[in-house]
């Protein structure tokens, strides 16, 4: 198993990629093998086998001039390296265009060190935003617009597309297609700081109807609390977390960190960190600096009935 | 005045060799001992072998920082080290090994070496030379008083903004390293000013153009594109600093800024930078080599030649650093077809290595060996550099693992193992004293085993998807085995560069002596003593061809170059100064006397650059106040130099 593998491919843009990245691959290596053994043969014909007084035995020779040798050589090199650079060149005419239309469009904003993934939708309300987790559906073209948060991020989707920087300033425009279902690993790839190691994320391809289940379900504000113990929860996250979550529905309205209106339909929490389950979750509220050094969220340090309340309210949302 | 007219016209004397003669020129060349000689000295071996030694010592800090590194990514979530404490390393490693290793090591070989093999007796600029040292150690000081001192960079060598920039990075860190890279520069730009007169003036009669080491071809196209591209990382640093230090916007996108612009400055710099540190080395390895397959490089010219061309596409490269910034695709595809196009002049280099060998009859000694599996590991490092010179592929390749094997392979491939097979070429000149051959042999296969052991699984690991600069791992990403084994071949690695060291040491002690010319080599510096005398050449040699020592076996004509007569040039610290093109002699060169004025304004610069750290500006001013006084002493106009007419009664 290798998440971030890219000798495979599950979509479009990297199955365009693919053939060439092993042709350059097959050439490297053939190189390799066909210049060591030259050498290793070359070598082998040594006359004497020792220092100074050895090497001064064999006497100078002027020998032939051997020029042609170096014109045969790049002769045969300069077709392996043609082919390379008119396949390369079809290759990025392929690949490099954003789709003319899109199926999907994302506004995906990298922050140290999480994802802030934003749904467009020609109606205002039928936009919403998650974090480190983005669902597209099978088979469409989906439009990655991507922006700088705060430092330089890169976006990367090895089974689905290469990788493309987010820089503060500009607007870098990637896309992917992924041709069958599945949860394809992403990773930043631009060194970001502290936490650049735990700056992970996954895209999950689902056939359509699917895809739509899944929209219409993040559209939904979070739900009321059901029991005295979420009601308390509710307050506590509205009133701490809220400074930088949002919970949409509630009085926490912060954009400053990963939405968590629908927090516990993500498979991990932290960017990759850790799965998402009720233990963890525990353990992330009370020492983040801990598990991820050096990330935005403070240790809360919160009593334990405080922290019950909390993490009942936080389980609520589906 | 009537004296200074006599110098000014005289013509060379042209004599033979005496001992009377070397002892009037040891007089007039020999450093004084103590402190002055210390302080003072302007003798190019003298230089060269400090610029070695400093680089060294840098190269076992570097390398102990990359062990503490593989301890933890041995395996994965391995907590040894802090994020902090990661990054700071990486980072560190990083400029220490490019910065403060790479390229000195091969300045203080050329500066050692290029008199010697030009048959002069010192640099262009004797003074320059030592100031270019004393730089290069103060600033390697700065850089790494930063580092102990938890300060060290922490964004990487490449140091991009905003991450370097004051708002994500508030300590003193990004202020020592741009400091310190501008106080670098200094150093680079005074040598490399140095190794283009030198090469352009001082060659011995007779040795044309068409005539000189390849080393001097690699030390000199690198020394060009460094004097072009060092202001570009200079002003990047420096710009850096402003905004850090002065509130200005060059790269605050907040403030129509560009993050962009750094990169571009970065690397316009930082992919010609990449050839000058690897094509001097590459020149020893044309220089090396054929001494030990017994015959002459095969296409001298072309491999000149394509030196050359490299340096020159070098300069239309640096946006490969940067396919995935959104630059537009018409763009990319230009900075990709010169990626691959640059294959083409260094394939030249790996046919004429082959070639030479093919053709000659070789001896296998440690020397040879570093020598010849470089061109292996040079081939590896290019086809991947070929690789990553596809953009759609480098969108997958790039900022993974594989383009840190990539640059490993580079690097010490193209840049240790041939300074390795220096050492064990040249020590003997250097010092009177060979290398043990046993101890060498040793010395080669640990570092040629444990290096592929270490940075070969690294292609693999980085195609499975591990992204670069990352402090630790997850497990389950199928990287866990390969990273141990990784791990495993860079202690091995280490251990084989122990192993030169202690041969150094142990050979220093009692190693066998050697010979003015031990290896029967064919270029000037094998015609001195060894160790070569303060004075290098008693008499200047003329040159007739590329391999002076061997004409006598290889010239067809019967014209032979002459190393025991010639000129003089024994009426104070003289050499010849020689046309650019053809060696033909021009002038009598005087050289200056030994000066502590290098050394005092690297003392005032280095105080600038304290008080431009600290922001406190007396301290700064003071600095100033002593590098200006000793930039007057260094420069004052001399009679005996006839820099100055007395005056007139």
């Amino acid at each position: 198993m290798t998440p971030l593998g890219y000798l495979e491919a599950a979509g479009e843009r990297a199955q365009a990629v693919l053939p060439l990245t092993w042709l350059t691959l097959a050439i490297s290596i053939a190189v390799c093998i066909i210049i060591g053994i030259l050498l290793w043969l070359g070598v082998r014909r040594a006359a004497s086998n020792g220092g100074a007084a050895e090497t001064r035995a064999i006497p100078i020779d002027r020998g032939s001039s051997g020029v042609r040798w170096i014109g045969i050589g790049i002769a045969i090199s300069a077709v392996p390296l043609l082919v390379t650079l008119v396949w390369t060149m079809v290759a990025l005419a392929d690949v490099s265009g954003p789709p003319a239309h899109p199926g999907l469009t994302l506004d995906i904003t990298a922050h140290q060190w999480w994802w802030e993934v934003r749904y467009d939708a020609a109606e205002p309300d039928h936009t919403f935003a998650t974090a480190n987790e983005i669902h597209i559906p099978v088979g469409e073209r989906v439009l990655v617009r991507l922006h700088g948060g705060d430092v330089i991020h890169s976006f990367w989707v090895p089974k689905l597309t290469g990788k493309t920087d987010t820089i503060p300033g500009q607007t870098n425009l990637s896309w992917m297609q992924a041709s069958r279902a599945g949860r394809y690993s992403g990773q930043c790839t631009e060194y970001c700081g502290l936490q650049h190691a735990h700056m992970a994320f996954e895209v999950i391809a689902e056939p359509p109807a699917q895809f739509e289940q899944w929209r219409a379900h993040q559209l939904a504000p979070a739900p009321r609390p059901a029991t005295p113990e979420q009601t308390r929860g509710m307050s506590l996250v509205e009133y701490r977390c809220g400074a930088c979550h949002q919970v949409r529905g509630t009085q926490a309205g912060a954009l400053a960190a990963p939405d968590l209106t629908h927090l516990m339909s993500r498979r991990t929490i932290a960017s990759g960190t850790l799965p998402t389950g009720p233990g963890t979750l525990a353990e992330w509220i009370e020492a983040p600096q801990a598990l991820k050094p050096g990330n935005l969220m403070p240790n809360q340090n919160l009593p334990q009935q405080q922290l019950t309340d909390v993490l009942a309210y936080l389980e609520t949302l589906k | 005045m009537r004296e200074m007219r006599g110098v000014d016209f005289r013509t060379p004397t042209i004599g033979a060799d005496s001992v009377e003669h070397r002892a009037r020129l040891l007089d007039l060349w020999e450093t004084a001992p103590g402190l002055k000689g210390l302080l003072g000295t302007t003798d190019h071996k003298v230089i060269g072998i400090r610029y070695i030694v400093t680089a060294f010592v840098f190269l076992a800090c570097g390398g102990i920082e990359a062990l503490i590194m593989r301890l933890q990514l041995a395996g994965p979530n391995h907590t040894l080290l802090t994020p902090q404490q990661y990054d700071q390393l990486f980072s560190t490693h990083g400029m220490t090994m490019i910065f403060l290793y790479a390229s000195p090591i091969l300045s203080g070989f050329s500066n050692y070496l290029w008199p010697l093999l030009l048959g002069s007796r010192d640099m262009a600029f004797p003074r320059l030379n030592a100031f270019s040292y004393w730089i290069y150690l103060a600033s390697g000081i700065f850089l790494y008083v930063g580092f102990l001192s938890g300060n060290g960079p922490n964004d990487g060598w490449f140091n991009y903004v905003p991450y370097a920039s004051r708002d994500y990075n508030p300590g003193l860190n990004e202020d020592f390293y741009s400091l310190g890279m501008v106080f670098l520069g200094i150093s680079v730009t005074a040598g490399a000013a140095n190794f283009i007169v030198t090469a352009f003036r001082t060659r011995a009669p007779g040795m044309s153009i068409d005539r000189i080491p390849i080393l001097v071809w690699g030390t000199l196209t690198a020394s060009a594109a460094n004097l072009v591209v060092i202001p570009a990382v200079s002003l990047a640093f420096f710009l850096l600093w402003m905004d850090r230090q002065f509130g200005t916007h060059f790269y605050d996108s907040a403030n129509n800024g560009q993050p962009l612009l750094w990169q571009h400055l970065f690397w316009i710099f930082g992919h010609p930078w990449v050839y000058a540190i690897v094509l001097p080395a590459m020149g020893m390895v044309s220089d090396g080599l054929p001494v030990f397959c017994r015959r002459p490089l095969v296409g001298y010219s072309l491999v000149a030649l394509s030196t050359v061309a490299t340096m020159i596409l070098g300069f239309g490269v640096w946006v490969h650093h940067m396919f995935a910034t959104g630059l537009p695709g018409l763009g990319l595809s230009f900075f990709s077809a010169a990626s691959i196009v640059i294959v083409v002049p260094s394939a030249v280099a790996v046919f004429a290595w082959l070639a030479t060998l093919w053709l000659g009859r070789p001896v296998i000694t440690t020397a040879f060996l570093f020598f010849a599996s470089m061109i292996l590991l040079f081939v590896i490092g290019g086809v991947s550099g070929f690789m990553t010179a596809s953009v759609p592929v480098d969108w997958q390749l790039t900022d993974t693992y594989f383009v840190v094997a990539h640059l490993h392979y580079v690097l010490i491939g193209i840049n240790v193992f041939p300074v390795v097979g220096a050492t064990y070429f040249w020590f003997p000149k250097m010092t009177g004293k060979f290398l043990d051959e046993k101890l060498g042999r040793w010395n080669f296969w640990t570092m040629f085993l444990g290096f592929n052991l270490a940075f070969l699984p690294m292609h693999i690991t980085g195609l499975l998807g591990m992204p670069r600069r990352v402090y630790t791992y997850a497990d389950g990403m199928g990287w866990d085995t390969l990273n141990m084994i990784i791990s495993v071949g860079s202690f091995v690695f280490a251990v084989g560069v122990l192993l030169l060291f202690i041969n150094v040491f142990k050979s220093l002690r009692s190693g066998a002596a050697a010979p003015a010319n031990p290896w029967d080599a064919p270029t000037l510096e094998w015609s001195v003593p060894s160790p070569p005398p303060p004075y290098n050449f008693s008499v200047i040699p003329t040159v007739v061809s590329r391999h002076p020592l061997w004409d006598g076996r290889l010239s067809e004509s019967g014209i032979v170059s002459a190393v025991d007569r010639g000129m003089l040039l024994d009426q104070g610290k003289e050499t010849i100064a020689t046309s650019p093109m053809d060696a033909s002699p021009e002038m009598i060169m005087e050289m200056p006397e030994d000066t502590p004025a290098p050394f005092v304004l690297t003392v005032g610069i280095s105080i600038l650059f304290v008080g431009l750290l600290l922001k406190v500006w007396p301290l700064a001013i003071a600095g100033a106040v002593v590098s200006a006084l000793s930039i007057l002493v260094w420069l004052w106009p001399r009679r005996e130099l006839r820099e100055r007419e007395a005056a007139h009664g």
